[in-house]
């Protein structure tokens, strides 16, 4: 076996399993920090395609913010030593049953489909390329979503603020 | 790097990755928890988008575009989420999604 295809089935075996612990550890910080080692995982296999601008934007964005606002929600809405109860048996049944058939169909549609892999060689994702690409107005250019997202980061930055910050009354 | 990994296996850890936050997501009962299961969700199919780039377009990287822009979305929806999480446990104490009909009044 190559040495990439081995790599690749560890970080994917890495990935399966921090992702299921992280749904179902029963303390809750341990779950956000089992969602931090998926996350770098992905960042891995990012790395492995020779995609460095994305995976250092995953470890940044994912790894270093989701995860720890996660982290600091955790820590401002439950107490550091609770478990969390046990799901009712028959509901994770269903669930299992429902997600496990999900998985299976899915699996099996893969299969059926013919995927015709180029052999084309593969462009650079550099950084300039990345940035013509983000702000051109021409064909292929990025420019109109590249501002609807910077709109959308503004609105969810006011929202966030206004969701949760304490009435004057509050203090 | 990844010539000797045919794209089906990669697609079999990303929807088994998908399905797992879909698991997780049906069977928590705490909002945080709940959201886990939505990033992981998030995460898998961006490494579809960037993986289909990869092996079946490799001259273009739409893909990696598609995974930048959802990446960004998925930051902004956290951070809303949390707001959100915050201020529900200041009035009622509790993220537990059985207790939060409140939000309805």
């Amino acid at each position: 076996m190559a040495t990439s295809a081995i790599i690749f089935y560890t970080i994917a075996g890495v990935m399966i399993i921090f992702s299921l612990l992280a749904v179902t550890s029963r303390r809750i910080l341990r779950a956000a920090v089992y969602l931090l080692f998926a996350l770098a995982g992905t960042a891995a296999l990012y790395f492995m395609i020779d995609y460095q601008f994305l995976a250092a934007v995953q470890l940044i964005v994912y790894a270093g913010g989701i995860v720890v606002l996660i982290i600091f929600s955790i820590l401002l809405t439950t107490h550091i030593n609770e478990k969390l109860e046990k799901p009712a048996p028959g509901k994770v049944f269903i669930t299992a049953v429902l997600t496990l058939g999900g998985f299976v169909l899915t699996v099996y549609t893969l299969s059926q489909h013919n995927f015709i892999v180029s052999d084309l060689p593969q462009t650079e994702a550099t950084v300039s390329h990345i940035g013509e690409k983000l702000l051109g107005y021409g064909e292929g250019g990025y420019v109109l979503p590249f501002e609807v997202i910077s709109i959308l980061l503004l609105a969810a930055m006011i929202g966030a603020i206004v969701i949760a910050k304490r009435k004057a009354s509050d203090s | 790097m990844m010539e000797h990994v045919p794209i089906s296996h990669v697609l079999i850890v990303t929807s088994a990755m998908f399905f797992i936050g879909a698991y997780g997501f049906l069977t928590r009962r705490n909002l945080v928890t709940m959201l886990i299961g939505v990033e992981l969700m998030l995460n898998a199919v961006n490494i579809n988008f960037v993986i289909f780039d990869r092996y079946l377009f490799p001259n273009q990287i739409e893909g990696h575009f598609f995974a930048l822009f959802i990446i960004a979305i998925a930051a902004a929806e956290a951070a809303v989420a949390i707001a959100i999480f915050i201020n529900l446990y200041r009035n009622i104490r509790s993220i537990n999604v059985e207790e939060v009909d409140k939000m309805k009044y």
